[in-house]
């Protein structure tokens, strides 16, 4: 489960390009070339780690060992808890309201016009930037965190569906009218499942987008979570604490956002991929 | 042999002009096209691009209003699409999320034809459309030839009187639209049906029709209309017949050397 700190940045960072899959006959021979990346990562922190130049890094065992201290006494399954459920919630509230507002977006120009000037504005500004207007607003509870996490998500996702949306081959959906298809039918059957795979996309980095504020948002203000255990971490100069933070981070986005990447392939597989 | 019916106007352009807006200037695309095609007629359409040809279909189709004049389908103006006119795009146009059965059952499900009766429809159309065990194959795995094969089935499930056909069989190799040519006229010969086919391949537009419009670019209009009286089943003999040659070169010389004479005038 120690993926190495070489896994680091949120894979939100991946870019909106559509057929991002990977598939052929060397699947497995490049499989096994990442799985050794990740182990020489491990062994060159270890290396480093004896060195130690800086005098303080942790070895990859001193975390492990760490790791399951924290899961035996009870403090790392629940400050993971936490903060999945609130990313979770998050994250489906921002989504929820994000796809159905983004059909509208791309559907009808009116709603476009109205919505795009604030969506594009506060797209330029980080989730985390609302951080100390929320606390201000809503207090230190779960509520601000949850919504600066919604916001995060919501962004993202309204923007991905509304290209969706707009990238709809007008072919399709001038073969739609001629088999006598209604807006509403061309709407359901044409324009939802041409523009999932760009929600897709967008939900990807909508959940990226909401780890990562999360762990940031917990940082400043929280009483439970991983990021807050780390913060309390960094008080008592605790290093392998941050390092389990950190894997942890890393390790749950790469699986949600496989998980998501698993559900695209298969909801999208009607597509043709280069 | 060739044209029962002629004189009952199936789709009639009456004075068609569509302008549009491009780059801030007013472009029109086609001018003062006037022509009458009667019922199970075969009608191709051929000119350089930019001649207005797939505008006039997207006219008939009712995807596009034109600026002026109106076209009449049974004698009724065209105010939309309608189940009677079927449309066969050049980039296929098939659901891609779709199988091929879901595709040709597509439009019979916006009519409600209940799952038995769509069953056996779509059942009869991948027959005739020689995709017989690709039935729940999705587009994606089809080639271009069968994609279009698709395509037309589709259309042809929800049994239009008239086809509206934009360059079908523009992206596929010689070979196969010589075989979707054939196959497009023996369908046509066992159910008879009106079709307007746009094409830029001239060899084409004369071994399908009954007539030939030549159109000119800038702005579109019909530049001439050539009546190709070859028979009924058009076999390769046909296609190898003096008659076949003669009329191809003069549909060719009408539509290749009609641009230097716009440049001269």
């Amino acid at each position: 489960m120690t993926a190495g700190i070489v896994a680091t940045p949120p894979p939100q960072t991946r870019t909106a390009t559509i057929a991002a899959t990977r598939s052929g006959p060397t699947v497995s021979r490049y499989s096994l070339l990442g799985g050794l990346s990740v182990i020489v990562g491990i062994l060159i922190w270890w290396a480093l780690s004896i060195i130690n130049p800086a005098g303080s890094l942790p070895s990859p065992w001193a975390v492990l060992v760490r790791f399951g201290e924290l899961l035996v006494d009870g403090t790392l399954l629940p400050d993971l808890g936490a903060s999945l459920s609130r990313v979770l919630t998050g994250f489906a509230i921002g989504t929820g309201l994000a796809v159905p507002l983004g059909f509208l977006m791309g559907w009808y120009r009116p709603v476009r016009a109205v919505l795009e000037p604030w969506t594009q504005f506060f797209r330029m500004i980080p989730p985390l930037a609302i951080i100390p207007l929320a606390i201000v607003l809503m207090g230190i509870g779960e509520v601000p965190k949850v919504f600066v996490i919604t916001l995060a998500a919501f962004l993202v996702s309204i923007v991905a569906t509304f290209q969706g949306v707009l990238n709809v081959d007008r072919t399709l959906i001038n073969a739609g009218r001629v088999l006598g298809a209604s807006d509403l039918t061309i709407f359901r059957r044409i324009v939802v499942p041409a523009s999932l795979p760009f929600i897709m996309v967008g939900m990807r980095q909508g959940l990226g987008a909401s780890w990562a504020t999360l762990v940031a948002a917990e940082l400043i203000a929280a009483q439970a979570g991983i990021g807050y255990r780390m913060q309390q971490a960094q008080i008592y100069y605790d290093l392998p604490t941050i390092f389990v933070g950190l894997v942890s981070i890393g390790v749950i986005g790469l699986v949600m956002d496989r998980a998501l990447l698993w559900a695209d392939k298969h909801l999208t597989s009607w597509q043709e991929r280069r | 042999m060739t044209i029962q019916g002629a004189e009952t106007p199936k789709i009639h352009f009456d004075h068609v002009r569509t302008v549009f807006e491009l780059k801030g200037e007013p472009f029109v695309a086609l001018d003062d096209f006037d022509l009458t095609i009667g019922a199970n007629e075969f009608v191709t359409v051929v000119g350089p691009s930019g001649c207005g040809k797939s505008t006039a279909m997207n006219a008939a189709a009712g995807l596009l209003m034109p600026t002026s004049g109106v076209v009449h389908v049974d004698g009724e103006a065209v105010t939309g699409p309608g189940p009677e006119r079927g449309v066969i795009f050049q980039q296929y146009a098939l659901f891609p999320w779709l199988t091929v059965r879901q595709n040709i059952e597509f439009g019979l499900e916006l009519q409600r034809i209940r799952k038995p009766e769509r069953r056996e429809i779509s059942d009869r159309m991948i027959e005739l459309a020689g995709l017989t065990g690709f039935a729940d194959a999705l587009p994606k795995n089809l080639s271009g030839g069968m994609k279009q094969r698709c395509a037309i089935a589709r259309a042809y499930a929800v049994n239009p009187s008239i086809l509206l056909m934009d360059e079908p069989f523009g992206a596929l190799d010689a070979l196969t639209r010589v075989r979707m040519q054939e196959q497009l006229l023996d369908t046509w010969a066992q159910e008879k049906r009106t079709v307007m086919f746009i094409t830029h391949d001239v060899d084409e537009a004369v071994y399908l029709a009954n007539r030939v419009i030549v159109m000119a670019a800038n702005p579109g209009r019909i530049h001439r209309i050539i009546d190709i009286d070859l028979p009924y089943p058009r076999t390769e003999e046909v296609r190898l017949s003096t008659r076949f040659a003669e009329l191809r070169n003069e549909v060719w010389n009408s539509v290749y050397h009609q641009q230097s004479a716009i440049t001269k005038g």
